[in-house]
């Protein structure tokens, strides 16, 4: 370990030889602030790279969105027809497809979820920005509480406040001897685990997607500096940055994947909990 | 460019699982922007738009459906009416063959009983009229006869033999001569 330095150390030039792998760590996901002020003496808010590319997001996707359906036409055009194609997926695949036509009242919900997670993740790649936004895990944590505080509230409307937690923790149509192993996982599942699974999921992937993808950076730039040896090694540093290289594109061409993936499975499982508490369970 | 470089180190021991205080903040305003502005300004306009696409499209089908039961019902009406035409040509056809028919047989007996009743006519005709001939005939043979007789008999009576021989042969000559009319 003694051999690696952080990525903040780096003081190497191309061409030093000396130069150890700068490994990148979790400190790739730590910024320093532009700027910071103080809110109301409450805390500090530090503007930093984050903060920044999830302002941008929410400003992208909400300009996007009422432009696109300012004036919408029945035969659509143009930006129109390609957001329809987004806010159809959302409403047919995801709301209708778990909820039936229950599931019309949450589209709002379900779309503004999906296309926030989206452009946070989809950040990772856009030149410029290159920081999934989401793999701060504060994002997810903010809209797995949102997703927490509509669900909990749902079931408790829906079913009342105590049937709820009674269907929670005695799922009906059960036999009566399961219910001392079933009731403590099923409260744990559902008030604990889901909004923490739900967090953890999309922080993680966008986490390890990030850093692979600069782990890889990194080594083709190192690999291609180990190049300057002579002999053997050059040539083993060639091959090494030209193969880290083609990862890095092919990890992109993967994560790129990846982001719409985790933006659908968070969306899904939106659905799935606000459909668990329309109706009781099993 | 510090901004723009990941900052290791400079909060070394900070945790990725402990979220600063105003990334919470910021990214439930960045939700609540997002969620306020979709919910509120585009996402109505969008579903008022495709309901009535949905209704624009539903109204088509129903129209057109209408529009196929009342040409089916039309169809049939022509059918029912081509057929009842049909059958009544037939019959029609058949009628007119009947009549022709008769007619035929009408005209065709009238003509028989017309060239019957010429043929006796004509056959009744042509035997008085033979008969009528017959008797003229015997009438000038006979006054024939009378001339040559008293012809020969004022040219030369001495000749008995000769004159007698001449009147036979007159008598054969006429006789064949009327045979063979």
């Amino acid at each position: 370990m003694a051999n690696f330095i952080s990525l903040s150390e780096v003081t190497c030039k191309f061409g030093d030889n000396e130069c150890p792998f700068p490994a990148p760590g979790a400190g790739i996901f730590e910024w320093q602030p532009l700027a910071s002020f103080n809110l109301l003496g409450f805390t500090s808010i530090e503007i930093t790279k984050p903060v920044i590319l999830a302002m941008l997001c929410t400003v992208i996707v909400s300009v996007v969105f009422i432009a696109a359906f300012a004036k919408p036409k029945l035969v659509p055009t143009g930006l129109q027809n390609v957001v329809e194609v987004g806010y159809l997926f959302v409403r047919d695949n995801i709301a209708r497809e778990i909820m039936g036509k229950d599931g019309d009242r949450f589209v709002p919900l379900l779309t503004s979820l999906f296309f926030f997670v989206w452009s946070m993740n989809v950040m990772a790649i856009i030149p410029g920005a290159q920081f999934p936004v989401s793999s701060r895990f504060a994002f997810p944590v903010v809209l797995a509480l949102v997703v927490w505080v509509v669900y909990m509230y749902l079931g408790m409307k829906n079913q009342g406040v105590v049937g709820y937690f009674k269907n929670i923790a005695f799922p009906p149509g059960m036999p009566i001897g399961i219910y001392p192993l079933l009731t403590p996982i099923e409260l744990l599942s559902t008030l604990i685990i889901r909004p923490v699974t739900l967090a953890i999921r999309l922080f993680a992937n966008m986490f390890a997607g990030h850093l692979l993808i600069t782990v890889f950076t990194v080594s083709a730039w190192y690999l291609l500096n180990l190049s300057n040896f002579v002999g053997f090694v050059s040539v083993i540093g060639y091959l090494g940055s030209v193969v880290s290289f083609i990862v890095t594109i092919v990890l992109t061409g993967f994560e790129m994947f990846i982001q719409a993936l985790q933006a659908f499975i968070f969306t899904l499982l939106t659905a799935v909990f606000i459909s668990s508490s329309l109706h009781a369970e099993h | 460019m510090n901004w723009i470089l990941a900052a290791e180190g400079a909060e070394s021991g900070s945790n990725v699982l402990l979220p600063p205080t105003y990334e919470l903040i910021i990214g439930s305003i960045a939700f609540f922007v997002i969620f306020f502005a979709l919910s509120k300004f585009a996402l109505p306009n969008i579903r008022k738009t495709l309901e009535a696409r949905t209704e624009s499209i539903e109204g088509g089908i129903a129209k057109a459906e209408k529009l196929q039961q009342e040409a089916s019902i039309t169809l049939a009406q022509y059918r029912q009416q081509l057929s009842d035409a049909r059958s009544e040509a037939a019959k029609i056809r058949s009628a007119a063959e009947a009549e022709r028919t008769n007619l035929i047989n009408e005209a065709r007996n009238e003509a028989q009983a017309v060239a019957q009743t010429v043929t006796q006519q004509a056959n009744a005709q042509i035997e008085a009229e033979k008969s009528k001939a017959v008797n003229e005939l015997r009438l000038d043979v006979s006054k024939l006869a009378i001339d040559l007789a008293s012809k020969i008999v004022g040219a030369s009576l001495q000749d008995d033999a000769r004159a007698k021989a001449v009147i036979d042969q007159f008598i054969k000559d006429l006789e064949s001569a009327g045979g063979k009319r």
